[in-house]
């Protein structure tokens, strides 16, 4: 029986009231929901204050260089697909730095989940725009507001059908781990962006401003219908949605290698009598 | 009277099947006992332009291209135009009877006659094979071999036109281009450096592989993904090159023994993985075929332009190892050293190749693959609990485990970190980690290949080289000695750590040194210099985008001699 003391408690280094405290929460409870024994679960991370996250639980950890996590854990998952993978940073990180990377990952459908910590704000290099800041939004960097268009993951996730599109609010613990955990059960690429507030660096997307939008899809919703779930990606007014706002069921990645159903790929022996055959092959 | 070393020059534009006759011809001249280098250079475009694929073939071993040509088939107008003064005294030229050249030195052939016109290539490989002597049952067994089983009616058709290019030869002059032939001759194999590098990646155990095609890499990810099913190893083409580097540490980090392999562009892309590697201290081999740069450059083309890069490349201070093959078998040999070392030392090993290399067919005595031990990947339960991935030890090397493979954690951070892993600002274990990280570059210290030096160490002349230049280098040399000069050559087929007490007695005791390299600034020269503080003041640089040639090296030294 996996309990919550199992994946530790440590002292972080985020600022008092940072979004990442609940989401650090939501994980351990998603974790302990499904019953993974920490060193069954490898979580990949990359820079940021998000990706500090996996230092502070027990379970195998990589953290590696800024927006590059995906490709690990994609790595990672091919040589054991036993591994619970679970990639978790922050916007900047998945968005900004690691583009190209999210657009592969959600083209290849590798059962890896994504949790994007979204603060619309870079926290660690002290309050630059992210991909995710809403046009207009004041920085030290941008001093006439930004003029980018905002990027918005879950818009391009659904129109590129990945297998599991959600958005969860780290003010809603318990709705927040129920979609990590449905996030880690799907096979296939899930990908959970998660709404928090920066305490430090964003004044305009506070906790009361998410918390007077975000709002669960109705029990009715039916996450199978791209069309609707197109409609529901481009909301952000008034009010914004949460929940599961798309899932399919398309064969995962790993799944195209024969090789793979055997397991990791640690300890296998080279067959020399094919080797030896493949050589010949230059006679 | 019969040859007993010739050079063949097949010429034509992209799209004419002109490598497919090379490799055909060459194929035949291997299993004819022959020894071959083969020059392939050829543009970057699919259709049109002008490729060469140059075969040097002798009784005994050949070692470097030659630039006269003895035998030229010319698929096109142009390759005659282009390469008649390359043509040697008794050289001739083989082209269809309808391209208007009036030479002595050339044979018109009726191609038109001998087969309907998709098949002329292989009329042109019957000429040319029953010109050199070849037999024509073992090149109609080598086109089997090729086509034979996939399109049986394909075939049929090139064994008449063979039959037919055969017969027309025998009522020709008799060919004074006839190989003297060899009796029994060796099984052995035609592979090319990036056929070697693959292959002996599969031997060594690789289970992945991840590339973003580039030239002149590319060949070695295709090679490996033609035989990932059958031999378990996954091989990805990833989204850019620097996906490409992190999902091999990926790969690695969970145990399947890992490579990448590009060019001097993509392996840029990649230089901050290089740095995580040996930080997060991931095994990984990392090949780097060098083509001309910067930038694009000439992409199709050969240079050894990269040393000081991939020496360099990544940031902060950490152990590496850079290996150079000058030759295919050290393509094979030197590709699993470098994995053992990754896995034995727990980062990044490189291994520096180009595209002369990459491309050159040799012929080389099969490989004892059915002994050689694939790398063991560290998995050793260790003692202690909780489990340090980083934990100090003398030689540097920490106990290695895998995650999910136990009930461990495993703990790594591209940050600074503790000995379990866990990112730190405790001076004190930094400069601590600093030092384990480098201990490991001792041991590898240890067992440097030394360079191989030819000839007699009181020399008038010694040349060093490094990697692909290895062969035309001794070449060179070898007909310097037989004009009766005192010369010796130093070659470096690992050119990373430099390991002065192997060398500098060779360098002192020469009476001239001169550094040869395909580059513009004697990067080796430099790197010898560096550490040792030996200067090497007179260099050949040659850095046209073509490989050295015995010729070209004696063209350098009469310049600066």
């Amino acid at each position: 029986m996996v309990t919550i003391d199992d994946y530790g408690h440590y002292d972080t280094a985020w600022c008092p009231g940072c979004g990442n405290f609940s989401i650090l929460k939501a994980v351990k409870q998603a974790l302990v929901a499904s019953q993974l024994e920490p060193h069954e679960v490898l979580f990949v991370s990359g820079i940021g204050q998000a990706a500090k996250a996996p230092h502070y639980l027990n379970a195998n950890r990589f953290n590696g260089l800024h927006g590059r996590s995906l490709p690990v854990a994609t790595g990672a998952k091919l040589a054991n697909p036993k591994l619970t993978v679970i990639v978790e940073s922050g916007d900047g990180c998945n968005y900004g730095e690691g583009g190209n990377h999210f657009l592969a990952a959600l083209r290849r459908n590798i059962d890896v989940t994504l949790l994007v910590h979204n603060n619309q704000v870079y926290g660690l290099t002290k309050g630059q725009a992210s991909p995710t800041s809403a046009e207009g939004f004041v920085t030290k960097a941008q001093p006439e507001g930004v003029t980018l268009r905002s990027f918005n993951p879950i818009a391009v996730a659904v129109a590129m059908q990945a297998g599991f599109v959600a958005r969860g609010f780290s003010g809603m613990i318990d709705h927040l781990s129920g979609l990590i955990q449905q996030g880690i059960a799907h096979r296939g690429f899930s990908l959970i962006d998660v709404l928090q507030p920066c305490v430090s660096f964003n004044k305009v997307n506070t906790f009361a401003w998410y918390k007077d939008r975000c709002d669960p899809l109705p029990p009715a919703y039916d996450p199978t219908d791209w069309e609707a779930a197109m409609k529901v990606a481009r909301q952000w007014e008034d009010k914004i949605p949460i929940g599961i706002i798309y899932r399919n069921d398309l064969l995962p990645f790993e799944e195209h290698f024969p090789v793979l159903s055997q397991g990791p790929l640690v300890g296998r022996n080279v067959d020399r009598v094919k080797l030896k055959r493949i050589m010949e092959g230059y006679g | 009277m019969t040859r007993t070393d010739l050079n063949i020059l097949i010429g034509g534009e992209a799209g004419q099947g002109l490598i497919t006759i090379g490799q055909l011809l060459a194929k035949s001249l291997v299993r004819a006992g022959y020894s071959i280098v083969v020059t392939q250079s050829y543009q970057s475009r699919i259709r049109g332009g002008h490729n060469t694929f140059a075969i040097r073939v002798g009784l005994d071993e050949v070692i470097a291209p030659q630039e006269s040509v003895d035998l030229l088939v010319a698929l096109d107008r142009a390759t005659v135009t282009l390469h008649r003064q390359d043509l040697s005294p008794n050289g001739l030229i083989l082209v269809d009877e309808s391209v208007d050249v009036s030479d002595d030195a050339s044979l018109k052939v009726p191609y038109k006659q001998l087969a309907k016109d998709k098949f002329s290539n292989i009329a042109s490989l019957g000429v040319a094979g029953a010109l050199l002597g070849l037999e024509e049952k073992l090149v109609a067994r080598t086109l089997h071999d090729l086509f034979g089983k996939k399109h049986p009616q394909v075939m049929e058709e090139n064994r008449q036109v063979l039959e037919a290019a055969f017969r027309w030869c025998s009522g020709q002059p008799a060919s004074i281009h006839k190989l003297a032939p060899i009796a029994n001759p060796p099984q052995r194999l035609m592979m090319n450096g990036n056929e070697a590098i693959a292959l002996s990646a599969l031997s060594a155990g690789l289970k992945f592989l991840a590339f973003y095609p580039m030239t002149p890499s590319t060949s070695i990810c295709l090679n490996l993904a033609g035989h990932a099913g059958q031999m378990g190893l996954i091989v990805e083409q990833a989204e850019d090159e620097i996906a490409a580097i992190n999902m091999a540490i990926g790969a690695s980090f969970a145990g399947a023994p890992s490579m990448v392999a590009t060019s001097g562009g993509g392996f840029a892309l990649m230089a901050e993985g290089v740095s995580l590697a040996a930080m997060t201290e991931t095994p990984v081999v990392i090949v780097v075929s060098q083509r001309p740069g910067p930038a694009t450059g000439l992409p199709t083309r050969t240079e050894q332009g990269d040393l000081e890069f991939v020496l360099h490349a990544g940031h902060g201070e950490f152990p590496r190892a850079v290996f150079a093959p000058g030759t295919v078998e050290e393509c094979f040999h030197l590709t699993r050293r470098a994995f053992e070392l990754a896995e034995l030392y727990q980062g990044p090993m490189f291994l520096l190749t180009d595209q002369f290399l990459a491309d050159s067919y040799r012929a080389v005595m099969p490989f004892d693959v059915e002994n050689l031990p694939p790398v063991s990947v560290s998995t050793e339960a260790v003692g202690s609990s909780p489990y340090k991935r980083f934990a100090i030890t003398e030689n540097g090397v920490s106990p290695r485990l895998l995650p999910g493979m136990s009930e461990h954690l495993i703990v790594a951070d591209s940050d600074e970190h503790t000995e379990d892993g866990h990112i730190t600002e405790d001076l004190s274990v930094r400069r601590q980690m600093v030092e384990k990280r480098l201990r490991k570059g001792r041991g590898f210290r240890a067992e440097v290949i030394p360079p191989d030096m030819e000839g007699q160490d009181k020399s008038d002349l010694l040349m060093v080289s490094w990697g692909s230049s290895k062969g035309p280098v001794k070449e060179a040399a070898s007909r310097l000695r037989s004009g009766g000069q005192r010369v010796a050559t130093l070659h470096f087929s690992q050119v990373w750590p430099l390991m002065p007490e192997q060398f500098m007695g060779h360098l002192e005791a020469a009476r001239q040194v001169v550094c040869v390299e395909i580059n513009a600034t004697g990067q080796l020269a430099r790197l010898i210099r560096r550490e040792t503080g030996f200067q090497i003041k007179k260099k050949v640089l040659q850095y046209d985008g073509l490989p050295l040639t015995p010729e070209s090296i004696l063209r350098g030294l009469m310049t600066i001699l």
